[in-house]
C-alpha cells in the first residue's frame, strides 16, 4: 500500500510555503525564490478508480463549496460540469474496446492538471490573480481576479469556473492549505482504493511506473503515464491503460498545450516591448474600472484582435 | 465474513457475484484493489450489469438475476469433471465421505417429502445413516453410491456449462473462463475469496445461493485460509451487531433461539438442544448452549431467574410459528390484527416490498412510534405528497409519535463490522435540540411500562417489572454498563473445571471469556459470542494498537473480534491434518505437537490433536456440511428455481413456480406477474448507488448533489426498441405499482439470451423518497413482490417483472 | 505548424496577454504581492479531535470528528469537520462519497429536533413534550398489551407473547442500544420484532 496520507494536526501550524515561495505571478514579475521546493504532484491512477466520487465530496467537504442540487441527465456525471463549487468531477465514458471486444467503463477524475508551465496565469490580465510556487501549485488569488475569464480560454483542459456570486475564478487548489501543513489534498486522502495518490513528483512517477508494469502484466500493453510535456509536464499526473488514447477518457487531450496565441502574445511582448502597446493597456484597465469584472466588451475584443493579428504577421 | 477486510490483500483471486463491493462498500474494495497491485491477484464480476466494481475486473461475466445457483452449481460440475478439488481438504474437512440415509431423493425440482398443500417438506429423509455406535456412517473411500460426495455429483451433472448459459443467459466462453480461474485455486497454494450481499440474499431462494458458494469455496479448500473465506459483506454498520444480539423475532442473543410454544419447559427446551457429536472426538461445541441460555436469561432477569423457575424460562414468549419477521408483521397489520408499531432508525415504507401495501397497512394501526435522527418517510405515511405518497390523511386514523434521537456522532457505544469486529466510538458533538440518545429513550419508556405495571398491574407484569434494569441512572443506562453487560459477569466465583483451585473470575467480576460461562446461574451474560469485549482488562472494543506481526492482516489487538478475538473463523482448516499450514506462506495457525499457536486464536481447543478433532467446531459433526441435512427448509442442497417473477419456466424443472418452500401469503400469489409474462416482460432489479446510503444521505445535501434524482438504467437495445431516449422520462410498472423515472441509457446492461428468449434488464436503484434534499422520487418498492426467502424471509427484490414506456414530461 | 483556434479563443488569450503584462509593468503587481495570500488558513487548528466509526455500511471505517468544543470537558461542541482516521487498519483514512460528505448528515435540515404527533385524521405535526409523547406511548402500549396478550395457548401451555405491537430496529444503532432494546422488547413478551439485516 502507498502510505497512507497522515491525519491532520489540530496545533497551529506555520505554513511551509508562501508567497516567498512563488515562481510565477499573473501579469506581474516575482524574485527567485531563494530556494526551491520539492515539486509535489497528485497521481490519478485511472486503472484503480472506481468512480465513486469520493473526490468530490471530500473536495466540497473540505473547501466548504455548495454545489446545486441539479437533475439526472441519463448519465452518471453529477454536476453535469466543474462548477465555481465543485473543482473536481468524474467523467465516465462508456467504451467497446475493439480489440478484445471487451466493454471499459473508463472513469476519469477531471480538475485543474497544475501545469508547470499554466496556460490560466499566463493568460491571466489581473496582476497576482493566478500565482504558482515552486513545488509546482498553481492556485487563484480571487481578491485579485476581474473574473475576465480569460483564465479559461488559456487552459488546454477547460478548467477554471467563473461564479456567478462573486465573479472570481474557481478551481482545484490542491489544497493548498492542507500541503502548506504537510497535509495532502482532500480528494487523495479520502480515495477509498488509493487511485489518487500524493506526494513528490519523483515519488509519483516511480510509484505509477509500478502500476504501469502491473497494468502491462494484465494485457495493457500501452498503458502509460500521463504528464504531458506540452505544458511543461504537470502536477496532476494520470496513470492511463490505454496512453495511447488518452481522449478515450471523456477527451484528455493528447497533446495539451497552451493556446499558441497566449505564447505568441508572451512572445510578442517580450520583443516589441512595452512601450508601443501602452494603448492596449491603458484600454485594459479602462475597461476593467468601467465595465467590472468578468465582461468582454465586442470592441475590446476587436481592438485586441487588430493587435494581435498584426502582432502574428510578424512573427509567423 | 468469516475473515475480515483487511485479510482480502492475501487473496488471489476476488470473486464478486451477489453484490458490488466497489460501489456499496468502497474502503472495503480497496483490500481488492490491493491484492491485485500487490499480488497480481485478479478479479472475476458476476452480474447482471456492468458495475463499477466489473469497471476494474479482470474478468466480467454477465447473469440473468436470480439465477446465481445455476451458475455456481455449474462451477461445482466443473470443479468434479474437471478433477479441480482439494481432495485432502474435502475428504477431512467436509461431509463428502457421509453416507445419506435410504429415501433421500431429488426429482423434477422437488427433494423427498414435499408436501404442496403445505409448500414444506418432512425432512426426515434429509439425513445420515446413523450406525449402531450412533455416529454418522462415513466412507473414507467415497465409494458408496449414497455418500454426500455422490449424491452431489450426480446432483449437480445438469448444470454443464450449455446449462448455464441457458438459464442464466452467460455465454458458454465466458462461463468457462471464469470456471477456469476459480477452478485453480483448488491448488493448497491459491485462495479465491468471495464477496457477497444483498445480490445474493434479496431472493427467494437467497441462503441457498450463499450456500452454493460455501460448497464450492469447501470443494476447493478455501474455508479457513488467509485470502479466502464466505464474506457476507453485510449491508448497514451494525446490522452484524443486531443480528448478533438476537433483535429478530425467534432469536436469543448469540444465535440462540427463542422457545416455541411445544417445549412446555427448560427440559423440552434443552432436549432438542443437545448437540451430541456426530462422529467420536467432535468438540460440537453448542454442547455448551445450556451455559448461554441460563447466563443469558440471568443478565435479563437476574435474581428472578432461579434453578427452581427454570431460570424465568416462562418469562420469555414462546413462538407458535417459524417467526414474526418484517414481511408477516405487514401482512398482520393488513389484516388489521395489530395496534403498535415502533421503528427504530428504520424506514419501512421505502424499504419493504410493495409500498401499496405497506401504505395501507400502517393506516390500519392504532399507534405507530418513530424514533430517528431524520425525518423519515415512514414518519409521514399519513401525509400527502402528490404521487410520491398518494394519501388522505383525514382518512388515516394512525396516531404517529416521532421521536428526535441522536446519530453517530453525539453517543458512545460500539459498532460490528462484517469482519465481527466490535469497534467503540465515542461521542464529539452536542445532540440537535431535544434529540436523545435511543439507550434514554428506551430506558424512560421502560420505566414508565413498570410504572404503569407496578401502580395497576395488569398482564403477566413479572416479566416487566422484574427485569434485570442495574443500571447507576435507570434512566439513563451508560454504553460503558451495558456493553459490560452483555460481557457478562460472575454472580459468584466462578473456578476452572478441570482445576477447581484456579479462580477464573471472582463474584461481580467481569467473565474473562465464554469459557466461565456457567449454566448454574453463577454467570450472567448478555451475548455470550461477545463475552471477553468488555472484561478486566478493559474496554476491549475501544483498543487501538494497529501491531500486525508479519503483517499477515489480523490486527489481533485492534478493538475486538467475536468470538474470542478470532479473526478468520474455522482458520484451524488453514492447516493439514499433521497441523502444518497447507501453505506455509499463508500460515494462519499451526500445531507445534502439543497446542495450536500462531498468528490468530485458534479457532479450536488449543490441545486438540489435529488428526482426531475436525476443524468446524459448532457442527457436531466437526466437519462442514455440503449436504445440510435438515437445516434448510427448501432442500440439503441448493437446486435451481426460478424467480417468483420469472421471464422464463424454469428449464430444469418447468412445473416449479419460484422456490416451493417459500412461503408466499395468499393474496400476494395473485400479484405475481406470471411466468414469461407478456404483459410484464423485462427482469427489473433493485440497487444501491455508492453516492447513496440507503434512504439516508438524501438528507445529505453533498450527496444528493452526487445523485440527485431516480432514474432506471436500460440496455441500448431496449432503448432503441422502445424509443426511449437518454435522460428522458420513462414509466415503469409491475403488477403491484408504478414509478416514473429518468431512463440512463448504457451499454453496461446489455440484453441476455436465456432458453432461447431475449431477456431485456431494467435497473432500479434504491434512493429516492418524498423527505430529504434529494428530488422527490419512486424507488424501487413500489414495484417489488411481497416475498421472502424460505429461509429466513429476506424479501426477494433482486428479481421481478416489469414493464417500461417512454413518457413524454415530467409528472407532477 | 498550422494554428487552428476559434476565433474567440484566438481574441481572450490574446488580449489578456496584452493587458496582463502591461498592467504589471505598470507596478501594479509587486506591490500587492505581499498581501496575496492564497492559502486559506488551516481550518482545523485548534479544534478538539474524536474517535468515531461512520455509521454507513458495515466496513465500519474510523473517522475523526473535529469540533469547536470539547465534551469531555463538560462544554457544548459543535463538529465542524469529519474526516478519516488513517490509523485505521480497514481504512487508512480513507472514505467513500457518503463517509466524506458524513458532516451534512450530522447537520442535515431534516434532522429531527423535537419530539412531535400526528394525531389522528390530522395533516400535520404538532409538537409535544418528551414527558407527554413517553407517557401517552407507555399508556398505548400497556393499555393493548393487557387486552391482547396471550398468556396460555389452546393447549394451556404458558406462551406469554404479545403480538399486536411490534418492534423494528435499526441498522446502525450501537450494540448498547441493541441489547437495552432486546431487553424491554423481550421482556414485555413482544415476538413480532426484526431489523434492518434483510433489507
Amino acid at each position: 500500500m502507498f502510505p497512507p496520507l497522515p491525519n491532520p494536526s489540530t496545533t497551529d501550524t506555520a505554513p511551509r510555503f508562501s508567497d516567498k515561495d512563488l515562481i510565477r505571478r499573473s501579469a506581474s514579475t516575482v524574485p527567485a525564490p531563494e530556494q526551491q521546493l520539492t515539486e509535489v504532484a497528485k497521481l490519478i491512477d485511472v486503472s484503480k478508480c472506481i468512480g465513486c466520487k469520493a473526490c468530490q465530496t471530500a473536495c466540497i467537504e473540505w473547501n466548504d463549496t455548495h454545489p446545486e442540487i441539479g437533475f439526472n441527465a441519463g448519465v452518471y456525471e453529477n454536476p453535469a460540469d466543474l462548477t465555481p463549487d465543485m473543482f473536481t468531477l468524474m467523467r465516465y465514458s462508456e467504451w467497446d474496446n475493439p480489440e478484445t471486444n471487451e466493454l471499459e467503463w473508463l472513469i476519469r477524475k477531471d480538475g485543474c492538471m497544475h501545469c508547470a508551465d499554466p496556460g490560466c496565469l499566463k493568460a491571466c490580465p489581473a496582476p497576482g490573480a493566478i500565482v504558482q510556487y515552486s513545488n509546482g501549485i498553481v492556485d487563484f488569488v480571487h481578491e485579485n481576479c476581474i473574473g475576465c475569464g480569460y483564465c479559461i480560454k488559456g487552459c488546454p483542459f477547460n478548467i477554471p469556473r467563473i461564479s456567478k456570486v462573486d465573479h472570481t475564478a474557481y478551481k482545484c487548489t490542491l489544497c493548498s492549505d492542507r500541503v502548506a501543513v504537510g497535509q495532502g489534498p482532500a480528494c487523495a486522502k479520502a480515495c477509498p482504493t488509493q487511485a489518487i495518490v500524493f506526494g513528490t513528483k519523483d515519488e509519483m512517477k516511480q510509484h505509477a511506473d509500478g502500476r504501469i508494469k502491473d497494468l502491462k502484466s494484465r494485457g495493457y500493453s500501452n498503458a502509460g503515464l500521463y504528464d504531458p510535456p506540452g505544458v511543461g509536464g504537470t502536477h496532476v499526473m494520470y496513470v492511463l491503460h490505454h496512453a495511447d488514447q488518452p481522449e478515450l477518457y471523456s477527451g484528455l487531450p493528447k497533446e495539451p498545450k497552451i493556446s499558441p496565441l497566449v505564447e505568441a502574445w508572451k512572445g510578442v511582448t517580450k520583443y516589441a516591448g512595452l512601450t508601443i502597446l501602452g494603448v492596449a493597456a491603458g484600454v485594459g484597465l479602462v475597461h476593467h474600472l468601467v465595465m467590472g469584472p468578468n465582461r468582454v466588451s465586442e470592441t475590446d475584443e476587436e481592438h485586441a484582435q487588430e493587435l494581435t493579428e498584426g502582432n502574428n504577421d510578424g512573427r509567423v | 465474513m468469516t475473515n475480515s477486510w483487511t485479510d482480502i490483500k492475501n487473496t488471489d483471486l476476488v470473486v464478486i457475484m451477489g453484490g458490488n463491493a466497489a460501489e456499496a462498500h468502497p474502503c472495503g474494495f480497496k483490500w481488492v484493489t490491493e491484492a491485485k497491485a500487490n499480488r497480481g491477484a485478479k478479479l472475476i464480476v458476476i452480474d447482471p450489469r456492468f458495475t463499477r466494481s466489473a469497471s476494474v475486473s479482470d474478468l466480467y461475466a454477465p447473469i440473468r438475476q436470480g439465477t446465481d445457483i445455476a451458475f455456481l452449481l455449474g462451477l461445482i460440475n466443473y470443479c468434479i469433471q474437471n478433477d479441480k478439488v482439494q481432495w485432502d481438504y474435502l475428504k477431512a474437512f467436509t461431509n463428502a465421505t457421509y453416507v445419506v440415509k435410504e429415501g433421500f431423493t431429488y426429482q423434477d425440482g422437488l427433494f423427498s417429502g414435499y408436501n404442496e398443500a403445505k409448500r414444506d417438506y418432512d425432512k426426515s429423509s434429509w439425513d445420515y445413516d446413523i450406525g449402531t455406535d450412533g455416529f454418522a456412517v462415513v466412507d473414507a473411500t467415497l465409494a458408496n453410491p449414497r455418500c454426500v460426495w455422490n449424491l452431489l455429483k450426480k446432483h449437480v451433472a445438469v448444470y454443464t456449462p450449455e446449462m448455464v448459459e441457458r438459464i442464466c443467459g452467460t455465454p458458454k466462453d465466458r462461463f468457462l473462463k471464469v470456471a477456469a480461474m476459480v477452478a485453480e485455486t483448488s491448488s493448497p497454494t491459491k485462495a479465491m475469496t468471495s464477496m457477497y450481499a444483498l445480490g445474493w440474499t434479496q431472493h427467494s431462494k437467497g441462503s441457498q445461493n450463499i450456500r452454493a458458494m460455501a460448497m464450492l469455496q469447501l470443494i476447493l479448500g478455501n474455508i479457513g485460509i488467509r485470502g479466502g473465506g464466505m464474506n457476507a459483506l453485510r449491508g448497514h454498520s451494525n446490522i452484524q451487531g443486531l443480528t448478533d444480539l438476537g433483535l429478530m423475532s425467534n432469536l436469543l442473543p448469540g444465535y440462540l433461539t427463542l422457545p416455541t410454544e411445544k417445549e412446555v419447559d427448560l427440559a423440552a427446551y434443552m432436549s432438542t438442544r443437545g448437540f451430541k457429536p456426530l462422529r467420536p472426538n467432535q468438540m460440537s461445541y453448542w454442547q455448551n448452549y445450556r451455559k448461554f441460555f441460563v447466563s443469558f436469561q440471568k443478565s435479563m432477569w437476574g435474581n428472578a431467574a432461579t434453578p427452581e423457575n427454570g431460570f424465568a424460562y416462562d418469562y420469555l414468549p414462546k413462538l407458535d410459528l417459524p417467526g414474526y419477521d418484517l414481511l408477516r408483521a405487514f401482512e398482520l397489520m393488513h389484516q388489521g390484527k395489530m395496534n403498535g408499531y415502533f421503528c427504530q432508525g428504520f424506514n419501512p415504507l421505502q424499504a419493504a416490498p410493495n409500498k401499496k401495501k405497506v401504505i395501507e397497512s400502517l393506516s390500519k394501526l392504532k399507534y405507530l412510534v418513530i424514533m430517528d435522527p431524520l425525518d423519515t418517510e415512514t414518519g409521514r405515511f399519513w401525509e400527502n405528497h402528490g404521487p410520491y405518497n398518494d394519501v388522505d390523511p383525514s382518512q388515516i386514523q394512525t396516531e404517529v409519535y416521532q421521536l428526535p434521537s441522536t446519530c453517530f456522532a453525539e453517543d458512545d457505544g460500539s459498532l460490528v463490522n462484517s469482519g465481527r469486529w466490535l469497534q467503540w466510538h465515542w461521542a464529539g458533538g452536542t445532540p440537535p435540540g431535544e434529540a436523545k440518545r435511543d439507550t434514554w429513550i428506551m430506558a424512560q419508556l421502560y420505566l414508565r411500562l413498570k410504572e404503569l405495571y407496578t401502580k395497576e398491574g395488569g398482564a403477566f407484569a413479572d416479566s416487566i417489572v422484574k427485569l434485570n434494569w442495574p443500571y447507576a441512572d435507570p434512566g439513563d443506562p451508560k454504553a460503558e454498563e451495558l456493553a459490560q453487560e452483555i460481557n457478562g459477569r460472575a454472580l459468584a466465583r466462578v473456578t476452572d473445571t478441570a482445576d477447581p483451585t484456579k479462580v477464573l473470575a471472582e463474584a461481580g467480576k467481569l467473565l474473562p471469556g465464554f469459557a466461565a460461562l456457567r449454566d448454574d446461574g453463577s454467570t450472567s451474560c448478555g451475548c455470550w459470542i461477545y463475552s471477553g469485549c468488555f472484561n478486566e482488562n478493559g474496554n476491549n472494543m475501544a483498543r487501538r494498537d494497529t501491531t500486525d506481526p508479519d503483517e499477515t492482516g489480523a490486527y489481533s489487538k485492534w478493538a475486538f473480534s467475536w468470538p474470542a478475538n478470532r479473526r478468520i473463523l474455522y482458520n484451524r482448516a488453514s492447516a493439514d491434518l499433521t497441523g502444518k499450514a497447507w501453505d506455509p506462506s499463508r500460515k494462519v495457525i499451526e500445531w507445534d505437537g502439543t497446542k495450536w499457536s500462531g498468528y490468530d486464536v485458534p479457532d479450536i481447543l488449543p490441545m486438540a490433536k489435529p488428526d482426531q478433532v475436525g476443524p468446524f467446531i459448532m457442527n457436531p459433526e466437526g466437519v462442514s456440511r455440503l449436504f445440510t441435512r435438515g437445516m434448510m427448509r427448501d432442500g440439503p442442497f441448493p437446486a435451481h428455481y426460478e424467480p417468483f417473477e420469472s421471464p422464463i419456466a424454469n428449464p430444469i424443472a418447468p412445473k416449479v413456480r419460484g422456490n416451493p418452500a417459500a412461503r408466499v401469503f395468499e393474496g400476494d400469489m395473485a400479484q405475481f406477474a406470471e411466468s414469461a409474462s407478456q404483459e410484464f416482460p423485462y427482469a427489473a432489479t433493485s440497487y444501491r448507488l455508492t453516492e447513496h446510503f440507503h434512504f439516508w444521505t438524501k438528507h445529505v445535501i453533498t450527496n444528493a448533489v452526487m445523485q440527485p434524482e431516480f432514474f432506471v438504467e436500460i440496455s441500448e437495445q431496449l432503448a432503441a426498441e422502445k424509443g426511449i431516449t437518454k435522460g428522458g422520462w420513462v414509466r415503469v410498472w409491475s403488477k403491484r405499482g408504478s414509478v416514473v423515472a429518468k431512463a440512463m441509457v448504457t451499454k453496461r446492461i446489455r440484453p441476455l439470451t436465456c432458453d432461447g428468449k431475449t431477456v431485456h434488464i431494467v435497473g432500479i436503484p434504491l434512493h429516492w423518497g418524498f423527505t430529504g434534499a434529494a428530488k422527490k422520487g419512486f424507488g424501487p418498492n413500489m414495484l417489488t413482490p411481497f416475498v421472502g426467502d424460505a429461509n429466513i424471509e429476506t424479501p426477494e427484490y433482486k428479481a421481478f417483472l416489469v414493464n417500461i414506456e417512454p413518457i413524454t414530461g415530467p409528472v407532477a | 505548424m498550422n494554428i487552428d483556434l476559434s476565433r474567440r479563443a484566438f481574441l481572450q488569450t490574446a488580449g489578456a496577454g496584452l493587458a496582463g503584462t502591461t498592467l504589471g509593468a505598470l507596478g501594479f503587481g509587486d506591490s500587492e504581492a505581499a498581501h496575496a495570500a492564497a492559502i486559506r488558513p488551516f481550518k482545523l487548528a485548534n479544534t478538539t479531535e474524536t474517535r468515531n466509526t461512520c455509521p454507513y455500511c458495515s466496513v465500519a471505517c474510523g473517522i475523526i470528528l473535529y469540533s469547536k468544543g470539547d465534551l469531555r470537558k463538560g462544554e457544548p461542541a459543535e463538529i465542524t469537520h469529519i474526516e478519516g482516521d488513517t490509523d485505521h487498519p480497514t481504512n487508512r483514512g480513507t472514505l467513500c462519497p457518503k463517509g466524506s460528505a458524513l458532516l451534512g448528515f450530522v447537520k442535515s435540515p431534516t434532522r429531527l429536533q423535537h419530539p412531535m404527533i400526528r394525531k389522528p385524521g390530522s395533516d400535520k405535526f404538532e409538537p409535544i413534550s418528551w414527558e407527554d409523547a413517553l407517557g401517552r406511548i407507555a399508556r398505548l402500549m400497556k393499555d393493548d398489551r393487557d387486552k391482547n396478550f396471550v398468556a396460555t395457548n389452546n393447549d394451556g401451555v404458558t406462551v406469554n407473547r404479545w403480538i399486536t405491537t411490534g418492534f423494528l430496529a435499526a441498522s446502525a444503532s450501537t450494540n448498547e442500544t441493541a441489547f437495552a432494546t432486546y431487553k424491554v422488547v423481550r421482556s414485555a413478551g413482544m415476538l413480532v420484532f426484526d431489523n434492518q439485516a434483510r433489507v
